[in-house]
């Protein structure tokens, strides 16, 4: 129902950024999609990847500050207004969104997020008959 | 005074007080002891090298009134400077030692020359930082209006400068330009204000400052010196000769010695301020390590005082910083740092000066597996910098931003000062 999120705080500084792609790159991990929350200091870099566990693992070694989380991704026609309407969803329910990205993948676009409710979210999505993504999607069409 | 019977004078009254710290203060005592010196030992000022030294460390130890002398009944007033570590230094100080407080406090400020007829406005903190109630009995006891202005709100200060007449300032230099700035800011011109006198201390200060200040608000500046331990501000002022400070040498004795021998050293060479307080009640000591780099001046100045002067000062013999008036250790940051397990145990203060107001910038390291899915936003992280600045805030009594940094970011120190990254240029 969720899938695996890399969050990476790097520091505002030239060379963080490149040090983290640098090694995913050794690593052989393929990224899918990527946000930066930037504040004036700090960012927390996001990243949906192939095989996140083993990601984590290598930049945990490198001494990266690095988490594995577990978001929200769904599926949406790649028409206007979709996105709106599964927002719609959530609002109406009374759930926060934290944060959310998209991106679009084997033409279809991609939702992901998270929110303050994980279990009333999962409600709302599969009440309103919004797809779920899974990693194993995401690695078939890649 | 000839310098004569200033010598006689300081004998006596060293003599006296060893006397009494022997019989009051049972560290004095064991210390003494130890070193196998009784009062009757010490006859005249020269003696004085004999005696040991007193350290914060002391203060610290014997916290809270290990080393007051004076029974509590006796004690009208407590202040409180900040320490190395969680203890504040307490100092007490009885009806007699406010008197005496007063008495030096006014004869600096009638060596700026401030008299009867001046409207004064004390802008040090009030509470239990020194400075503020200092300088106002000071003010009262020449009998000078005094305005307990204290800090902040610059802007309703300002107005009362130049509405009142103000015509003497007690404060930081640093918070002195930024009144000029906000002053400026205000639209406020200096021939508007009657401003003509400035005391100013609690902090390092270069000659360039003073001729900023001097230049933008319109009046003279002089040092003021003093510190908790000793007393508070009033241990030492300038003269209108602005050469060097004079110190209150009948109550507050001063050597300078070599901060790695602990041997004295001559007049003119610059060392270690040491003082001795000669007819203190509440908490005297006897030659406590300022960590104050300085020199003395001897002989005739030429508004006529033949109290010896102390040049400014150029450092300090350990790692302390004065910032905004206040007393700051990195040893007091890294006990808050290491009180909590999000952070590693190594951490960087920068200080600066922005629009003439220190700053504080704390930068420590997040720990790596303190990084976990739910510090994974901006607002996470941020909390995690307040409850850290706000525990800095407690301890240190000034607000410091936090910087976070990534895991294994900030280099490894060697030795204290490592810890510090200070871009003022005093």
């Amino acid at each position: 129902m969720t899938i695996n999120q890399l969050s990476v705080f790097i520091e505002n500084k030239s060379g963080t950024l490149v040090k983290v792609l640098q090694l995913l790159k050794q690593a052989n991990i393929q990224i899918i999609a990527s946000s930066i929350a930037d504040t004036a200091e700090y960012g927390i870099y996001r990243i949906i990847c192939s095989e996140p566990a083993k990601a984590y693992d290598e930049l945990k070694k490198a001494g990266v500050a690095v988490a594995l989380s577990d978001v929200f991704a769904i599926e949406l026609d790649n028409q206007p207004g979709r996105a709106a309407e599964a927002v719609e969803c959530l609002s109406n329910a009374g759930i926060s969104i934290a944060y959310m990205y998209t991106f679009l993948f084997n033409g279809k676009g991609i939702l992901i997020f998270r929110t303050d409710n994980a279990d009333k979210t999962r409600e709302v999505i599969t009440l309103n008959g919004l797809r779920f993504v899974t990693e194993k999607d995401l690695s078939l069409w890649s | 005074m000839s310098r004569d019977e200033m010598s006689d004078l300081q004998g006596k009254r060293l003599h006296k007080i060893v006397e009494y710290v022997y019989h009051n203060v049972p560290f004095y005592r064991n210390k003494l002891q130890e070193m196998d010196i009784r009062p009757d030992d010490i006859q005249t000022i020269e003696d004085i090298t004999k005696l040991p030294f007193t350290t914060k460390k002391d203060l610290r130890d014997n916290y809270p009134f290990g080393l007051q002398a004076a029974p509590q009944s006796e004690i009208i007033r407590v202040h409180a400077s900040s320490g190395t570590t969680g203890n504040p230094t307490i100092v007490g100080y009885t009806r007699k030692d406010i008197g005496v407080w007063s008495e030096c406090m006014a004869r600096c400020l009638t060596a700026y020359g401030v008299t009867r007829d001046d409207i004064f406005s004390v802008s040090y903190g009030y509470g239990l930082f020194t400075g503020g109630l200092g300088a106002h009995y000071g003010v009262e006891h020449i009998g000078a209006s005094v305005i307990p202005a204290g800090t902040g709100n610059t802007e309703k200060h300002l107005k009362l400068i130049r509405d009142l007449g103000i015509t003497g300032i007690a404060c930081t230099p640093s918070y002195a330009l930024y009144l000029a700035e906000t002053m400026e800011k205000m639209g406020i011109s200096k021939d508007q204000i009657k401003l003509k006198i400035g005391a100013f201390g609690a902090e390092p200060w270069t000659e360039q400052m003073r001729q900023e200040i001097q230049e933008r608000l319109g009046l003279k500046g002089y040092n003021l010196y003093g510190l908790s331990e000793i007393m508070g501000p009033s241990v030492s002022y300038e003269c209108q000769e602005q050469n060097g400070s004079h110190i209150c040498e009948d109550h507050f004795y001063p050597e300078i010695i070599n901060p790695v021998t602990l041997e004295p050293v001559p007049y003119g060479q610059p060392g270690e301020l040491v003082f001795t307080t000669l007819t203190k009640e509440g908490m005297p000591v006897l030659r406590y390590r300022t960590r104050d780099l300085c020199s003395l001046m001897s002989g005739t100045c030429d508004c006529g005082r033949t109290a010896i002067r102390m040049s400014r000062i150029t450092g300090r013999s350990d790692d302390m910083l004065i910032i905004r008036g206040i007393n700051v250790f990195p040893s007091q940051v890294e006990s808050v740092v290491l009180s909590m397990p999000e952070f590693a145990p190594r951490y960087m203060l920068v200080v600066d000066r922005v629009n003439n107001l220190d700053t504080l910038q704390v930068q420590v390291e997040l720990r790596q597996e303190y990084f976990t899915s739910t510090m994974d936003t901006p607002a996470a992280i941020d909390e995690l910098e307040k409850r850290l600045s706000s525990r800095l805030k407690s301890v240190l009594s000034i607000a410091a931003k936090v910087q976070l940094k990534a895991p294994n970011t900030i280099e490894r120190s060697q030795g204290k000062s490592a810890h510090v990254i200070d871009k003022r240029q005093l």
